[in-house]
């Protein structure tokens, strides 16, 4: 039996949703991060899904995907040194209590 | 002619200016004096050889069949606008911009060599020498100029150079507004120039002067007969050119930065206010002539002017105290004179049956009265000058009886009297002459009026020469002699004085007419009789009143009191100014703008302003440092993109 898209893509969106919640809910940084990395992921997922059902003979998607996640690494190593910057700032990852960027 | 010479001529005082100018700090007075003189001498051995070779050479480029030509020693491409607005730059010979040369190299030699005394222990001596230097090569780039164009070019620069030397001494407060008068005067007349310029070039095609001149009625006939206002337009850009001219040689109205340009170093005064700036509109009206001839309301407009500017100035002068604002009303005078005498002139083309005079005299006439005025005039400032420089004051009060202690002072300044009065056989008493006959020719009523003002003329000179040399000798010569000046600057009065004696034999008429044909001057013996007799009763008169101290004057003075005091205040021209700037454009018209500028103008940026400050201070409360409130308000924001988006495609 052929799975249609959408079995593939209702996940994908659950995905979104939950990172987007946690990315606004979460007070720790930690978590956030956790958050957009789930948002990621579902915007690759999406990459691999749409690949394999509107152009099944190409490999794009996949590669790109991979490169994805591969660039996700990094910028997540990136967001870990700014967390640790701003722990030995101001003690703790709380991300209500970095707002001394304003107007 | 190779160019070599005409632009060595041109570039020697630019170059003069330049070394004095920005190399003058370091250099030493006497250097820089040297350097200025010998520059300038350099400039008139050549301006002579140039003139010489054009007027005695005979070469087919100067004369054909005695009718001297015009000749373009160059002529470049300088500036390309567009396809016919094409300014060229040149050198161009002709009768006048020939003479033009002799007088102002020589005039300018003199007062270089005489600024060396007069002016040895003033500061800025070097910076001095460098504006004389730039003085004499914006005249000569004036009278070469091949079109209207350069010519309106150095026209201007010769404002400046002036605006400069009247503002020598920058920390009196009344040089300073002299020099601003002067500059403002002369660029609001020169306004009317260039719209002069553009109006008659628009109908020509051209800037050349050869061109435009050489076939006037052709120009007349470009104009198709166009008007404007009740007049052709031809006449409105004479006119306009005109007014240029009637800024830079003090014709009324416009006359009144002249006395006032007499706070500049004396020999300036000599060098620009009497013997070459201001007779540029004379030059301009010369070079335009044949143009002139076939707008006859243009050239009755000028007649006018200067028939009326004569006769104010010669009775203004009468009445001044300053010897050196006697000489700018006598030079308003001289100019006027020469002004009318052209416009007096018409091309000599007789026709057939009648057997008037020639009536392209004037135009030899006042050519040559401005050649032997420029001498003369120039040896009375320069004695003016040497004046001052001994008795330290510019009224004839504190003068009287210096006969005795500066000899050569005053025979010298006495051939300048009696040349501006016409005495035979002086230079002034040919020109003046000629002058007279021309308009007479044209109208007996030109000529009556010029007559009495020539007698005027040499009423005030002798007033002026008795003042200074006779009547009673200053008390306090007794413990500060007067004497004459260092030999820088007797030698100078000396030459000028020779020139002024020997001036009036020149053949004149075989080198400057109108067409470069030759005309032979003779001596119209009532003419030369009349003015000669009203001259000698002007200065028997003259004589009687001022040879030694008695009341007379005094008495004349309190009969006429109400003349007498407008006379002196210049019939309140100034006054008139003064009204006309302070309350009516100042006061009124400026006030009503000054208000739209602030409450329209301003207002309106203002409001601008104030509402981007309002609308930032409104909404900066956005920007909260909250990085989760930022998230929403994105996530808000693609919603309803994603929303609106949605909508479009149903």
């Amino acid at each position: 039996m052929d799975l249609s898209i959408l079995w593939y893509l209702i996940p994908s969106v659950l995905m979104f949703a939950c990172g987007v919640y946690g990315f606004i809910t979460r007070k720790n940084m930690i978590a956030m991060l956790i958050s957009i990395e789930l948002i990621l992921n579902s915007s690759d997922l999406n990459f691999v899904i749409f690949n394999r059902y509107l152009f099944p003979g190409s490999m794009e998607g996949m590669v790109f995907t991979l490169f994805a996640v591969a660039i996700a690494a990094a910028e997540t190593a990136v967001a870990i040194a700014i967390i640790i910057n701003i722990f030995r700032k101001i003690g703790n990852t709380d991300i209500s209590e970095a707002k001394k960027m304003k107007y | 002619m190779g160019v070599t010479l005409p632009i060595l001529i041109l570039s020697i005082p630019l170059f003069m200016f330049l070394l004095l100018g920005l190399g003058g700090v370091k250099m030493s007075r006497k250097a820089a004096g040297i350097c200025g003189i010998t520059g300038m001498g350099t400039t008139m051995v050549l301006a002579y050889i140039v003139a010489c070779t054009y007027y005695f050479s005979g070469d087919i480029a100067f004369i054909i069949d005695g009718i001297r030509q015009q000749y373009q020693v160059f002529d470049v491409t300088w500036l390309a606008f567009t396809e016919k607005l094409v300014v060229n730059i040149g050198f161009l010979l002709d009768p006048i911009s020939a003479l033009m040369l002799i007088v102002i190299t020589t005039i300018s030699f003199m007062v270089h060599l005489y600024s060396w005394g007069y002016m040895e222990h003033e500061p800025g001596f070097q910076r001095y020498y460098a504006f004389l230097s730039l003085f004499s090569f914006s005249m000569l780039g004036l009278v070469v100029a091949t079109n209207i164009f350069q010519m309106y070019i150095f026209w201007e620069l010769v404002g400046v150079s002036s605006y400069l030397l009247i503002g020598f001494f920058y920390k009196l407060p009344s040089a300073v507004s002299a020099s601003k008068k002067a500059f403002i005067v002369t660029r609001f007349a020169d306004l009317g120039f260039l719209i002069g310029i553009l109006v008659l070039s628009f109908y020509t095609d051209t800037f050349n002067f050869v061109t435009m001149t050489d076939n006037p009625f052709e120009v007349l006939a470009q104009t198709h007969g166009a008007t404007f206002m009740g007049a052709s337009v031809l006449t409105w850009a004479m006119v306009l050119i005109f007014v240029g001219g009637m800024g830079k040689s003090a014709m009324m109205p416009l006359h009144i930065w002249l006395p006032d340009a007499m706070e500049g170093p004396t020999p300036v005064s000599a060098l620009i206010h009497a013997a070459t700036m201001v007779v540029a509109g004379v030059y301009l009206v010369a070079r335009m002539f044949p143009v002139y001839c076939v707008v006859d309301t243009a050239l009755t407009f000028v007649a006018i002017v200067g028939a009326i500017t004569a006769f104010y100035a010669a009775v203004v002068a009468c009445t001044q105290i300053d010897i050196k604002r006697v000489l700018a009303f006598s030079t308003i005078s001289q100019i006027a004179f020469m002004m009318t005498s052209l416009a007096c002139s018409r091309m000599g083309l007789v026709p057939e049956g009648h057997h008037e005079a020639y009536s392209g005299l004037g135009y030899m006439a006042g050519m040559f009265h401005l050649f032997t005025h420029a001498m003369f005039k120039a040896l009375l400032f320069l004695g003016a000058g040497a004046l001052i420089h001994a008795v330290h004051s510019n009224d004839y009060t504190k003068m009287g009886g210096l006969r005795k202690y500066m000899p050569i002072t005053h025979w010298t300044f006495l051939i300048g009297c009696l040349a501006i009065a016409g005495i035979w056989p002086f230079a002034g008493f040919f020109s003046k002459d000629e002058m007279l006959a021309a308009m007479f020719n044209q109208h007996w009523f030109y000529g009556a009026w010029m007559t009495m003002v020539a007698g005027l003329t040499a009423f005030y000179m002798f007033r002026l020469y008795y003042r200074i040399f006779w009547w009673e000798e200053n008390a306090e010569y007794q413990h500060h002699k007067p004497h004459d000046g260092p030999w820088q600057m007797s030698l100078p009065l000396l030459i000028l004085a020779a020139i002024s004696c020997v001036a009036g034999w020149i053949p004149f008429g075989e080198f400057v007419t109108w067409n470069g044909q030759e005309y032979h001057i003779h001596i119209e013996a009532p003419v030369a009789a009349t003015s000669l007799i009203v001259a000698v009763l002007a200065i028997a008169l003259a004589t009687l009143m001022y040879a030694k101290k008695n009341p007379w004057p005094t008495r004349v003075k309190n009969m006429v009191p109400g003349l007498w005091e407008a006379a002196h205040r210049r019939f309140y021209w100034d006054e008139i100014y003064q009204f006309i700037t302070h309350k009516i454009i100042f006061g009124m018209i400026s006030k009503g703008i000054a208000w739209f500028d602030r409450h329209v103008i301003d207002a309106t940026m203002d409001g601008f302003a104030k509402i981007t400050q309002r609308t930032s201070v409104a909404i900066k409360g956005m920007q909260s440092g909250s990085t989760q409130a930022y998230v929403i308000w994105y996530f808000v924001g693609a919603l309803l993109v994603a929303a609106i988006t949605w909508i479009c495609l149903i």
